[in-house]
């Protein structure tokens, strides 16, 4: 699962979301966020079956700190103890969730979600490695003449989500590292969400007190710190039914099942998480030499020097074509990055804004909202972008175009352009005389606002830099032409 | 196993090495000459792949000084940079001046003797390499072109003009000029015409007067022009000829350009009418372009098969060399031989030159029919419109388009079966020759490329339909995919 929810922030060809876009729609918090309600029914059913299982199967952080810790367990065995349930900190922490959820601070929200956390991760630390990778992929190809890769920019979207995925990171490596699962059962919302749930799972892990030697092996191997051996008992709201502690059991005095019934254990499927833990670190570690291969080599032409752009200050940020509104979109996005990962045109990255913090929003320095592309609206798992057609795309007004006569080159050259009129996808801009008396007179842009559907593409070919003469302003609802 | 080896030395040599030289992407680092060094010349005991033999050389005879010049020029407009591409790629290129000094060393043991700069040629730093590699030679072993580039309005002055002649002399270590041209007479400027563009840079201040002058002294021994745009200032020139008593005069010519250069662009003359009029009044041709920048060598697959057919010992590009060294009235030609692949593969072609008879030279007419139908921009990457003030990397948006042509990568056509494939080359290629920010969607057609341009492209206007071609693939829309 994790491998695959990885995948998807991964891939730079655009086609796996077909296949693995339901990785992340399965997930609580986007599916509660996009009001799914068969997937919420299911897990919230998944859970009071089997337990935490969704913890241990479903979410991607969950497996990346058993991963963490699964490490650390090879060097030092049967290293955990158990511990008694932090009360305050849980429900405080899930309390505090609830609160910011229906206040609307969404940068909090984002922060606690662990779906979101693993996004940010990937988006920001894994992926730049995954695409110097590619990057160096593509390099070969271009030798041998293939087109099977194409290189791809890298750059620091934003710096707060930089280094908030990175302070997270740490955060949690350390934590898994420590004591295994103890960010899902003190901090983790969605945790402690189904920690209720799963007080009343009908399959549970329960002793066999007369088989039990009290050899403390259960207890010395539970990454969630929630079976004392002592008095034979499980915190089920804080075991992920990993069935570390049935393996370990010398005396089968553990068991998987529903108590009063005698049911089989139930095998965990220890195998296959091996195989993929494996793999995981075996790419990681090859990811590694590639960026270090790729630093060296650079790429320009021998020509002007183009200064960068300085993306523009907008009075009111443009969200993607499909978010309906500014408000729908800052009350459905976890901000998990998935979209910023994905989008093709460098448009979107993440806000540094306090308000909006992580939230995406778009800009056209690197590239415009390009007519043919819906990519952010396909992957979007919490209903923040709703699916949208090219079609509908090209009749969705998320913005309109602003001229600032100052930075024109009519102004700063003396050049008439026309180079935002020339490319607008919707012929909103037009090139009028900039005297009105005089047809003469040079040709300057004018937007029609009726038209405009705020696309970016004459923000991203205005030669002014850097400060573009032409931007685009967002709008707070998007508007049907 | 004797057969074996001897077909091996026959052709599959060749092959492997080509494959070999294309992996390690020497071959397709430039749309210049692939780099094949074949030296087959039908003589079975020699086999290909030999070294260029030396005291081969084939030599022109200068009507006036009586010298010899081989019929080789080295061209410096194309020198290599020390990261392995033609100088000028990227502003953080090197001159590999030690390569330079190598590939000079080898030319002149070859027998070249002619090396054509100017202080223009890689951004203004052509002749100080070109004056390091000759002085570690004896004067009197080669000849120096170089020319007056005072292409901007500020070099129009006298001083300015003199200066820079002056310059010329000192950077290249020398005190005397063998070959001097009046650089590239025929392009216009902004609002001026070609005709008032010529008077501003030669005659208004005096300069062709102080050249003749120079001519007089000996400073410059021969005295020419190269020419390129206006046929006006051309005839001009030519009518005076009495009063100015060319040397040389530097044209461009090839198989396509012969009769085709005004199919590409009307106001450009065909090659047939330049040589016409230079060798009625006997004045001897100095030939550039001659492989227009490497185009006539990376043709489209089924030319280059055409060609190849005729003959698979011969490289394409020798045929171009071969056709115009087959014209008694030429000097020399003229190649920009970036890599010592390049020149060790010319020296194969005229050491000594094979010229071409009637029936071969109406076989290459009968390829250029076949190229001008295949749209190519003519664009032979000079380098002449760049900087671009804006940024856009023209030559390579350009010679992108054209080795897609080549290649057979411009599609048409949204049903044809090869669509898909074809869009994918475009597009990743286009963003690998390119970088985002200095493609065609960011010409704003401003236009002051175009009076550079020795080719007289419509810079703006073939930006802008390259523009409308990438749009067409990017969204899977026909609208202009026809363009």
């Amino acid at each position: 699962m994790m491998v695959m929810v990885t995948l998807l922030f991964l891939d730079v060809s655009g086609t796996l979301h077909h296949f693995l876009g339901w990785t992340a729609r399965i997930q609580f918090l986007p599916a509660l966020l996009a009001l799914n309600v068969v997937v919420i029914v299911a897990l919230v059913l998944l859970t009071l079956i089997f337990g935490r299982i969704y913890c241990s199967v479903i979410c991607p952080l969950g497996i990346f700190q058993d991963i963490v810790s699964w490490i650390h367990g090879k060097r030092k065995k049967n290293r955990f103890t158990a511990s008694p349930e932090k009360r305050w900190l849980r429900y405080g922490v899930l309390a505090l969730f609830i609160i910011a959820f229906i206040a609307g601070i969404h940068s909090l929200v984002a922060l606690l979600a662990p779906y979101s956390s693993y996004g940010r991760m990937v988006a920001n630390l894994l992926l730049p490695v995954y695409q110097w990778g590619n990057n160096l992929l593509a390099a070969i190809a271009e030798r041998v003449d293939s087109y099977a890769f194409y290189g791809v920019d890298v750059w620091i979207k934003s710096l707060p989500t930089f280094l908030i995925a990175l302070a997270t990171f740490i955060i949690i490596v350390v934590l898994a590292w420590r004591g295994g699962r103890t960010y899902c059962n003190t901090i983790c919302p969605v945790g402690t969400i189904l920690a209720q749930l799963a007080r009343f799972s009908w399959l549970k892990v329960y002793f066999d007190a007369d088989k039990c030697k009290s050899c403390s092996m259960c207890t010395k191997n539970c990454k969630a710190s929630c079976i004392d051996f002592t008095t034979h008992k499980v915190d089920y709201t804080r075991c992920v039914a990993c069935g570390n502690c049935l393996e370990k059991c010398k005396f089968d005095a553990l068991h998987y099942g529903h108590p009063k019934a005698a049911v089989q254990p139930i095998q965990p499927a220890e195998k296959p998480d091996d195989a993929r833990r494996a793999f995981l670190v075996g790419t990681a570690i090859v990811g590694a030499d590639v960026a270090l291969a790729q630093a060296a080599k650079k790429v320009d032409g021998g020509l002007a020097v183009i200064e960068d752009k300085v993306p523009a200050k907008r009075t009111t940020p443009i969200t993607p074509p499909g978010s309906v509104s500014a408000k729908h979109f800052a009350q459905h996005c976890t901000a998990c990055q998935l979209c910023v990962a994905k989008c093709p045109n460098g448009v979107l990255r993440p806000s540094s804004d306090p308000q909006r913090l992580m939230q995406p929003e778009m800009s056209f320095e690197r590239g415009a909202c390009r007519p043919e592309c819906v990519e952010c609206s396909t992957v979007c798992p919490t209903g923040a972008i709703k699916p949208i057609t090219v079609a509908q795309k090209s009749s969705t007004m998320i913005g309109h175009a602003v001229w600032v006569k100052e930075n024109c080159l009519i102004t700063t050259d003396g050049v008439s352009c026309g180079n935002c009129a020339r490319h607008c996808p919707v012929g909103a801009i037009m090139m009028v005389p900039s005297n009105s008396e005089d047809d003469t007179s040079p040709m300057v842009p004018a937007v029609n606002i009726a038209m405009c559907i705020g696309c970016g593409t004459c923000e991203y070919v205005c030669p002014s830099r850097p400060y573009s003469a032409i931007f685009v302003e967002g709008h707070e609802m998007h508007k049907e032409i | 196993m004797n057969n074996d080896k001897h077909n091996e030395n026959k052709v599959g040599k060749t092959l492997s090495r080509r494959t070999f030289l294309k992996a390690l992407g020497l071959g397709t680092a430039t749309a210049a000459v692939p780099a094949i060094v074949s030296c087959a010349t039908g003589d079975d005991k020699k086999g290909p792949q030999q070294e260029p033999p030396v005291g081969k050389m084939t030599y022109r005879e200068n009507p006036k000084t009586k010298e010899k010049v081989s019929i080789l020029g080295y061209g410096m407009m194309r020198l290599p940079a020390t990261n392995g591409t033609p100088f000028g790629r990227s502003n953080d290129d090197k001159m590999d001046q030690d390569m330079i000094n190598k590939q000079v060393d080898y030319a002149i043991e070859h027998g070249v003797n002619y090396f054509d700069t100017s202080p223009a040629y890689c951004m203004g730093l052509s002749e100080r390499a070109t004056g390091i590699a000759l002085s570690r030679h004896k004067r009197d072993e080669f000849f120096i072109a170089t020319k007056l580039s005072n292409f901007t309005p500020d070099t129009w002055s006298r001083a300015a003009s003199i200066e820079m002649f002056q310059n010329s002399l000192k950077e290249l270590q020398v005190d005397y000029i063998d070959y001097l041209l009046l650089h590239s007479v025929g392009g216009s400027f902004n609002e001026m015409t070609a005709m008032e563009v010529f008077e501003s840079r030669y005659i208004d201040n005096g300069i062709l007067d102080y050249l003749l002058e120079q001519r007089e002294k000996g400073v410059i021994r021969n005295l020419g022009f190269s020419y390129h745009g206006d046929i006006a200032v051309f005839d001009h020139l030519l009518a005076n000829h009495d009063k100015y008593k060319w040397d040389f005069v530097q044209i461009e010519m090839n198989y396509l350009d012969w009769k085709h250069a005004k199919e590409f662009e009307p106001e450009n003359t065909n090659a047939e009418y330049l040589y016409a009029e230079l060798d009625k009044r006997n004045i001897p041709a100095v030939i550039m372009e001659p492989l227009l920048g490497g185009r006539l060598a990376s043709l489209p697959k089924p030319l280059a098969r055409k060609i190849m057919a005729r003959d698979p010992q011969r490289t394409i590009a020798s045929w171009a060399f071969r056709y115009v060294g087959s014209f008694p009235r030429v000097l020399t030609v003229l190649s920009g031989m970036t890599y010592m692949e390049h020149l060790k593969e010319n020296l194969c072609t005229y050491c000594p030159l094979e010229e071409l008879n009637d029936e071969e030279k109406e076989f290459l007419y009968g390829v250029a029919e076949e190229i001008v139908g295949y749209n190519t921009i003519p664009c032979n990457d000079c380098k002449y419109c760049m900087p671009c003030p804006y940024g856009i990397d023209i030559p390579g948006v350009l010679t992108h388009y054209n080795k897609c042509i080549a290649e057979g990568n411009l599609t048409r056509d949204r049903n044809d079966p090869d669509y898909a494939r074809a869009r994918k080359a475009f597009l990743i290629g286009y963003d690998r020759s390119v970088p985002k920010l200095r493609q065609a969607d960011h010409c704003i057609g401003c236009g002051q490329c175009v009076s550079h341009c020795p080719q007289r492209i419509q810079i703006p206007r073939e930006m802008q339909r390259i523009n409308n071609y990438v749009e067409a693939l990017k969204r899977n829309i026909d609208r202009g995919l026809e363009a």
